[in-house]
């Protein structure tokens, strides 16, 4: 028998722990099979809501994630210049003690010069909170440059969002329409999805410039132009609005549709609701022909038609506002066709059959329910048409309307949380718009003292926003700012530019985690890597502090002053908090933990023990009891421990002192153990007549309401029409206590229109277009999630090296032949790089494969691997800045939400001569630390754990 | 050289791969690679891991495609890993006994023990799915998992190849193709599975199932005409048909 058919009779491991995966953001269920105290293999959790037993190449290779010569092994502190990789070992007293010094200084004199940002960070439940206990409202993580535009543009209108805080009914949908998604984000829910519309020979449209992927299986991929998404969703809704082929009941029930518009040019109340002395907004009743509670049960509400109030003020409803502008010929299908680069026929076609599945194949689930006004509804009736959208919508300066356009589109097909629909994930959906505020204002920040309460928040109007008397930024990133009034997630993108250029003012120290910002998260990382060395006249750093924590030796680390080497995933607790953004699903809502499954070898130490210990020396309130001890022994204490609210903790399975609730309840000493014996994860499903409809479910808004999850079992009324948006555009044209400085007021009235609009990206629109005739965009690879997953040793071999990929007419147009070199030249910058020819994509566009290139000598990889030869980033061609013109000084980014825009790059090809890959940031190579071990040369991973073999 | 099982094996375990809803994930190499590395066919050597030129040993590899133009076109993933064909060219050229197809169940294995490295395997295998292991000087091959398929130490659910275990998209099946009844041969039967290059007369077990036509210009729906661009009041005539009366 050979040695594999006889490996068959033996356990592979001896002891299997389950934990979650964090090799992207999914956050799903692994069981991780373990061998001698080494990790034997990991596979997907079958009993786990995210990924049901699949699991992704990511997810997979994380053994060697765990093996990597390129983790960090002991604290750092630089002793040559920055950037030059030169390090001196330190033990962890003298790090801690070390932080502490600097960030005590920075607390006692002005919070606000600590910048704490962590990147794509999955305990922000802590991290935020840290960031109030400290003082600083400089704090965020990655969403600026992710995904911003998606979580506002839906949080602000339907009170959830795509993915994160929803997901398309996978089982009941018949028809789905994917925006603009590259091959994540996510990963393993998305393709079991589409795994099962394909089975059930659901259609499939992909609306995506690029042909690879998900939209490799679509039924019909619609090649769009870069930045047009809006204009096809435009022209979509004038069809179906011609075509009367919309839900007004669902329109008149569940959204603002029917509520009234003050229509009062120049005055303050101008495009705001009208509403009685309750404030409650007011639609016109024609039985009673009088202006009534819009949220009435008993109306029958005009939709159309402009009314007089009874104070003299004429008010149309909302719904009419939006049908002027939809129907307008602008957005007919004929005249954006040529511009997004779909035929006008395949856009009608393409509305006709999303009226076809919502209303012809309309879903009746046997399940009664009753709905907040009371109704009893005998079945639960869907239009079965779902949507997905992410990056390729959220990445452009018009992401945040061009979001708004597809959940109006949802909202006209009654395609929301219905059966068959894009769904809310479970605790969403929130009231529109949540009630937290941004905390920064000056009566919040003092020497001292904690912040009175988060740094990141929801306004709602120019008073929630964090500017001073004269308008100008509280923040470092301008979020919350006229800048970025919407600015959610922060902006991290613009924290070192800002800190670099004392911008609104200096800070003292940056402080980072988990963010490659000197490389694929910056913007030109030449540049970026200039501010973190640059040097006043006296010497000292522009930035006169920074300290990194990550596991990896990625390009960050070389630009700190101290360096905090954190753990693997695997190797420590850590939590997935209803709090932050949970495991929750359509069915019901979940959270999770990590637990460590292998100890680690170094002398590393997880961030968030770090977070916690740091805290206890700097004294802050709530990391220390009242007699000044530490109040926590680590991070899992914390996670047990720890109440935001009375009983509401970072995890919500198992409170009580016995693990007798779910939700609310006090803490419990072993709620830890619980998860473990669960598989580190707690779900709790909704019972069958709660899991459609939430936004007006009267048994769901109730039990949402018990568990913590919502103030008020009261309706989420869907808005077409978001009143805030308003408020900050009235603000512009001159009305209430607080309004833009001058050069803010054209911008914001502009794009804080109520209803959706469309606007050419503000790059392209910039720029002479005729110069830089081509888009560029990229998307990252799916075995592959950003740097940390590209010096992984197996994925590696997958994807080292990427290409330019051009259409093949355009090439030819351009005299450019498969395999030729080029340089990518944009208004800002150029990268040289090799190009391959291909069909699958929008003849106008080029795109390749991101975080693959690497800066020679990080994560210690031989300086001259593919990495660094013969892959490159698009990073160093697009600018943080808007080009010369009327928004020079503007970010590149959303001006709603400071998301930034790396999708709007334009750029041309010139012919390069063969040879390596060229840009400016990659003619440096880095040292290795010298405490890092030298890679191996040839790995036999595993073979210590056949049977037979003796343990390593 | 080395025989092949006199008589058919009853079963033929074999792999039904879905060309429809691969997405070229490389979930199902990368699964492959950390289960057989540990376990009985490993180690999947890896040479110079963090070099210039890494490159190491996978039984299972993806490649991407581009079919047709225009209107046509279509991008194609294709996984592919050893086939166990029933006439395997591997197992006859093998100058050992070292290459063998299990006359139980079809599976073509490599014994490792009696393995010189000579490599006539891989240069015999017409779909180039062996796998020579440099450093070890052993040839190396998918065995299908026989090590998890069997192995009863495992929970029945989890007794299938790693690469069907983990596929995302579910376009990876395992089953008995000898046996009509079987759920792959039914699958095989309904979409038309289809050998890897018949002509070479390998006979593979691994069934392939073709991309199906995509449906662009769907049946349910009405076809939209040119002619039925909007009139020029259509604002007005849309918000009259708004104004009726609607009650909740």
């Amino acid at each position: 028998m050979s040695k594999v058919e006889a490996a068959a009779a033996h356990p592979p491991g001896d002891r299997v722990a389950c934990t979650t995966c964090y090799m992207c953001a999914c956050r799903c269920g692994i069981k991780v099979h373990l061998k001698d105290g080494g990790i034997r293999y990991i596979e997907g959790n079958r009993d786990h809501p995210v990924n049901r037993g699949v699991l992704c190449a990511k997810g997979a290779a994380g053994i060697m994630q765990q093996y990597s010569p390129a983790r960090l092994t002991k604290p750092l502190r630089r002793v040559g210049p920055r950037g030059s990789g030169e390090f001196r070992e330190i033990e962890w007293d003298d790090a801690l003690a070390t932080a502490t010094e600097w960030l005590d200084a920075i607390r006692r004199s002005d919070p606000r010069k600590l910048a704490f940002f962590t990147g794509r960070d999955q305990s922000q439940a802590l991290t935020g909170w840290w960031a109030s206990q400290f003082g600083t409202p400089n704090y965020a993580a990655h969403g600026g440059f992710c995904s911003v535009n998606m979580a506002a543009a839906g949080l602000y209108t339907v009170g959830g969002s795509f993915w994160e805080f929803g997901e398309p009914d996978w089982d009941h949908t018949r028809y789905f329409l994917l925006f603009g998604v590259a091959e994540d984000h996510d990963s393993n829910p998305i393709k079991i999805g589409l795994g099962k519309l394909r089975r059930r020979g659901v259609k499939i449209v992909s609306i995506n410039p690029v042909r690879t992927g998900y939209s490799a299986i679509a039924d019909e991929w619609l090649g769009i132009r870069p930045g047009t998404d809006g204009l096809l969703v435009f022209a979509l809704i004038h069809e179906l609005l011609r075509l009367e082929r919309v839900d007004l009941a669902f329109l008149a029930r569940y959204t603002d549709a029917s509520w009234l518009v003050i229509r009062n040019p120049g005055k303050a109340d101008d495009g705001l609701f009208a509403r009685d002395a309750e404030g409650r907004a007011l639609a016109w009743d024609t039985r009673r022909d009088a202006a009534v509670d819009a949220q009435a049960p008993d109306i029958a509400p005009r939709l159309a038609g402009e009314v007089m109030l009874p104070d003299g003020r004429r008010a149309v409803p909302a719904l009419h506002l939006l049908a002027e502008r939809c129907l307008d010929a602008q957005y007919a299908p004929d005249a954006v066709a040529s511009r997004c680069g779909i035929a006008a026929e395949t856009i009608r076609r393409i509305a006709r059959e999303l009226a076809a599945a919502a209303f012809e194949q309309e879903i009746a689930l046997d399940i009664p329910w009753t709905d907040s006004a009371g109704r009893r509804h005998a079945k639960m009736i869907g239009r079965p048409v779902s949507m997905h959208a992410m990056r390729g919508i959220s990445a452009h300066s018009n992401g945040f309307h061009t979001c708004r356009a597809i959940h109006v589109l949802q909202m006209l097909l009654g395609a929301i949380d219905t059966p068959g629909s894009w769904r809310y994930k479970s605790p969403y959906p929130r009231p529109v718009t949540p009630a937290m505020k941004p905390a920064g204002h000056a009566h919040q920040v003092a020497p001292g003292h904690a912040m009175s309460g988060p740094p990141l928040g929801f306004p709602l109007a120019p008073e929630d926003l964090l500017v001073d008397r004269d308008g100008a930024p509280r923040r470092i990133d301008k979020a919350f700012s006229w800048d970025a009034p919407l600015g959610l997630h922060g902006l991290m993108h613009m924290v070192i530019r800002n800190a670099w250029a004392g911008d609104p003012y200096p800070i003292d120290t940056l402080f980072l985690y988990m963010a490659n910002m000197s490389w694929n998260s910056a913007m030109d990382p030449a540049e970026t890597t200039h501010m973190l060395s640059d040097k006043v006249p006296s010497g000292d750093y522009k930035i006169p502090r920074i300290i990194y924590s990550d596991a990896f030796y990625s390009e960050m680390v070389a630009y700190a002053d101290l360096v905090l080497p954190d753990t693997t995933y695997l190797e420590r607790w850590d939590c997935i908090s209803l709090l932050d953004r949970p495991i929750g699903s359509a069915e019901g809502p979940g959270d999770a933990i990590r637990q460590p499954v292998v100890q680690p070898d170094r002398d590393v130490r997880p961030f968030q023990d770090v977070l916690i210990d740091l805290g206890a020396r700097l004294g802050l309130p709530g990391l220390v009891t009242a007699a000044g001890k530490p109040r926590y022994r680590d991070y899992a204490d914390y996670i047990i421990r720890h109440e935001r609210k009375p009983g509401i903790g970072l995890l919500a399975g198992w409170r009580g002192a016995a693990g007798e609730h779910v939700g609310i309840g006090a803490p419990n000493p072993l709620q830890l153990e619980r998860y473990v014996a669960n598989g580190c994860f707690w779900t709790h499903h909704l019972p069958a007549d709660q899991l459609y409809f939430k936004y007006a479910n009267r048994a769901y808004l109730e039990n949402a309401t018990h568990m913590g999850f919502l103030e008020r079992a009261r309706p989420i009324v869907l808005q077409i029409y978001p009143e805030v948006l308003q408020k900050f555009r009235l603000a512009a044209l001159g009305h209430g206590s607080v309004q833009p400085p001058d050069h803010h007021r054209a911008r914001i009235a502009t794009y804080f229109d109520p209803l959706p609009i469309w606007y050419m990206p503000f790059e392209e629109a910039a720029i002479d277009r005729d110069a830089f005739p081509l888009h560029a965009v990229t998307q990252r690879p799916m075995p592959i999630y950003h740097s940390w997953g590209s010096q992984n040793a197996w994925l590696r071999q997958i994807y080292n090296q990427n290409r330019l990929y051009v259409h093949r007419r355009k090439a030819a147009s351009l005299g450019l032949g498969d395999d030729d070199w080029v340089w990518v030249v944009s208004a800002h910058h150029r990268v040289k790089c090799q190009i391959r020819l291909v069909d699958g994509v929008n003849p106008d566009t080029v795109w390749t494969w991101n975080a693959i290139a690497k800066r020679a000598g990080a994560w210690n990889i031989a300086p001259d691997a593919p990495e660094a030869r013969r892959a490159f980033l698009l990073n160093p061609v697009i600018s943080e800045l808007l080009p010369p013109g009327e928004r020079e000084h503007h970010a590149n980014a959303d001006p709603v939400t400071g998301q930034a825009a790396w999708y709007d790059l334009r750029i041309r090809l010139e012919p390069a001569s063969a040879g390596a890959v060229d840009d400016t940031a990659q003619r440096a190579p880095l040292r290795v630390p010298s405490s890092l071990p030298p890679a191996p040369l040839r790995l036999r991973y595993g073979a210590p754990f056949a049977p037979g073999e003796r343990a390593p | 050289m080395t025989s092949l099982p006199a008589q058919a094996s009853p079963k033929k375990l074999g792999l039904v791969i879905d060309l429809d809803i691969c997405v070229g994930c490389h979930a199902c190499a990368v699964a492959c690679k950390e289960w057989n590395t540990g376990g009985g066919a490993g180690p999947l050597t890896d040479l110079m891991p963090y070099g210039a030129e890494p490159d190491g040993v996978w039984f299972n590899r993806i490649h991407a495609f581009e079919l047709g133009e225009g209107e046509d076109g279509r991008t194609v993933y294709f996984p592919k890993s050893c086939l166990h064909c029933d006439d395997a060219p591997c197992v006859t050229v093998c100058p050992t006994g070292a290459s063998f197809k299990r006359e139980a169940d079809g599976i073509v294995l490599v014994d490792e023990d009696l393995c010189i490295g000579c490599k006539l395997c891989s240069w015999a295998c017409p779909y180039g799915a062996r796998e020579y292991d440099d450093d070890a000087g052993v040839m190396r091959k998918c065995t299908l998992c026989v090590d998890r398929i069997y192995n009863e130490t495992l929970d029945p659910a989890d007794r299938v190849p790693a690469c069907v275990s983990c596929c995302p998209v579910s376009a990876r099946h395992f089953g008995d193709l000898a046996d009509p009844a079987s759920d792959v041969s039914a699958m095989v039967a309904e979409r038309g599975g289809y050998d890897l290059m018949p002509e070479l007369g390998c006979r593979p077990v691994n069934q392939y199932l073709p991309p199906q036509a995509r449906r662009a210009a769907g049946a349910e729906t009405c076809a939209a005409s040119a002619s039925e661009t909007a009139p020029p009041d259509a604002g007005s005539k849309f918000l009259r048909w708004l104004d009726q009366m609607l009650s909740r």
